[in-house]
């Protein structure tokens, strides 16, 4: 079954390994993501400001242009590209005088923008479509003894009416990975902001935010952590470095994108490829297990 | 700090301009301190997130326009989410970077990056950064 999907910029980019591992992990569940054409970036953040529609045109062009191929729904698979649409498709089409301008600004546009398309991520497909159960049949090396904890951020989970599940408590990353033969670990900061992207500005906020998080999953007892958010994978990663640097009792601690252990799960294996765009490595931890 | 509290302070143009921006009122605050105390970068800023409500409903928009709380916000909407009125706080934040950016100060000059921090960071950080910190 195809199933149309939204990548956004960094999927192209640092975050190949969560295009590759989710495509393949789809194919293996018997869905194709098929890539929508003519995509651009979303703006990355939502604009909340009353006033300025412009803000909102990047977002609702990747809608109108799903809209012109004819797609009911867009699968997303990052978490801030996610929300941002959902955002901005509320936003504009909730009003019908936000609407109308909107649409006035993009006159060039062969058609006007209705709102049509639905937006959906990728975690609510698997839970939902495909469903849990069903994932456990496929399940060829259990994550067995892989005590993992699932990293929500913000976005999958806030505004509450875009929330992938209960905004405060929610559990289906952790249904995912049991289903998958881990252990699951709700741990405390699982739904504090990494920092964002005050990780140009203020490198110091998002390395001590990183310090709190890893050391708040480790306390809990988890090995690893899983995200579907780039920017949360880029900081709780990439800023271990640095956060090692600074603390020196800090222990680092691998960081996944949720389908890259699935494709590890369900048989489609570990790709050497990704290993490159980790800093933390995650293979000694896959080894340990006896998953590589 | 000292304050003087008057009925034209109290309603100036700013307050006006950052409940219009915001579409919050943010005279429904009533300080419970809720959205302070669930702010994951409350220790880095100048004002606390309530704080910033109680000198709004003052008038003291200077302060808040100035303040480095306006720039470590990172629009997580725990805030919001939590708040016991109902109040959007992160977009009352997200309006005062705003009356900033549209006179173009913002805290981050894309030039500024060092060309070694470019190359490994990921658009998405790029994209957003310069969305709610460049003027």
């Amino acid at each position: 079954m195809n199933l149309p999907y939204y990548p956004g910029c960094t999927l192209k980019a640092n975050a190949e390994n969560f295009e590759d591992s989710a495509i393949k992990v789809m194919e293996i569940l018997d869905y194709q993501l098929i890539e929508m054409k003519d995509w651009v970036c979303c703006g990355t953040v939502f604009s909340m400001t009353t006033d300025d529609l412009m803000l909102q045109l990047a977002s609702i062009r990747n809608l109108l242009r799903a809209e012109e191929q004819n797609l009911n729904e867009l699968v997303v698979l990052c978490s801030m590209c996610y929300n941002t649409l959902q955002r901005a498709k509320q936003f504009i089409t909730e009003d019908e005088e936000n609407l109308n301008k909107v649409n006035d600004l993009m006159y060039k546009e062969n058609i006007r923008y209705q709102g049509t398309v639905d937006i959906i991520h990728l975690l609510t497909v698997l839970k939902d479509r495909i469903t849990f159960d069903k994932i456990k049949e496929k399940v060829k090396k259990p994550l067995s003894s892989l005590k993992i904890g699932g990293y929500y951020g913000c976005l999958l989970v806030r505004p509450q009416e875009f929330a992938i599940d209960d905004f405060e408590d929610p559990s289906i990353i952790e249904d995912l990975f049991s289903s998958l033969g881990a252990e699951s670990i709700a741990f405390p900061y699982r739904l504090e902001c990494c920092g964002a992207y005050q990780t140009i500005t203020k490198k110091d906020v998002t390395i001590k935010r990183t310090y709190e998080i890893i050391n708040s999953a480790r306390r809990a007892g988890c090995e690893a952590i899983v995200t579907s958010c780039p920017l949360c994978a880029f900081n709780l990663d990439q800023r271990q470095k640095e956060t090692a640097e600074e603390f020196i009792e800090f222990e680092k601690m691998p960081v996944f994108y949720f389908t890259e252990l699935m494709s590890v799960a369900l048989g489609g294996g570990w790709d050497k490829k990704w290993s490159k765009l980790h800093y933390v490595d995650p293979q000694p931890i896959l080894k340990e297990k006896g998953l590589l | 700090m000292s304050y003087e509290i008057s009925r034209n302070i109290i309603k100036n143009e700013l307050v006006e301009k950052i409940e219009e921006l915001s579409g919050q009122n943010v005279f429904d605050c009533y300080q419970c301190g809720t959205c302070s105390a669930g702010c994951p970068v409350v220790e880095y800023m100048d004002i606390m997130p309530n704080q910033v409500m109680r000198l709004a409903q003052f008038g003291a928009t200077e302060d808040l326009i100035n303040s480095e709380t306006i720039w470590i916000c990172s629009a997580c909407l725990q805030c919001s989410t939590r708040c016991p009125k109902g109040i959007e706080v992160a977009k009352v934040m997200e309006a005062l970077r705003s009356i900033n950016l549209r006179k173009r100060i913002g805290t981050l000059d894309p030039n500024k990056i060092e060309a070694e921090e470019l190359q490994d960071l990921p658009p998405i950080a790029l994209v957003g950064a310069f969305r709610k910190l460049t003027g």
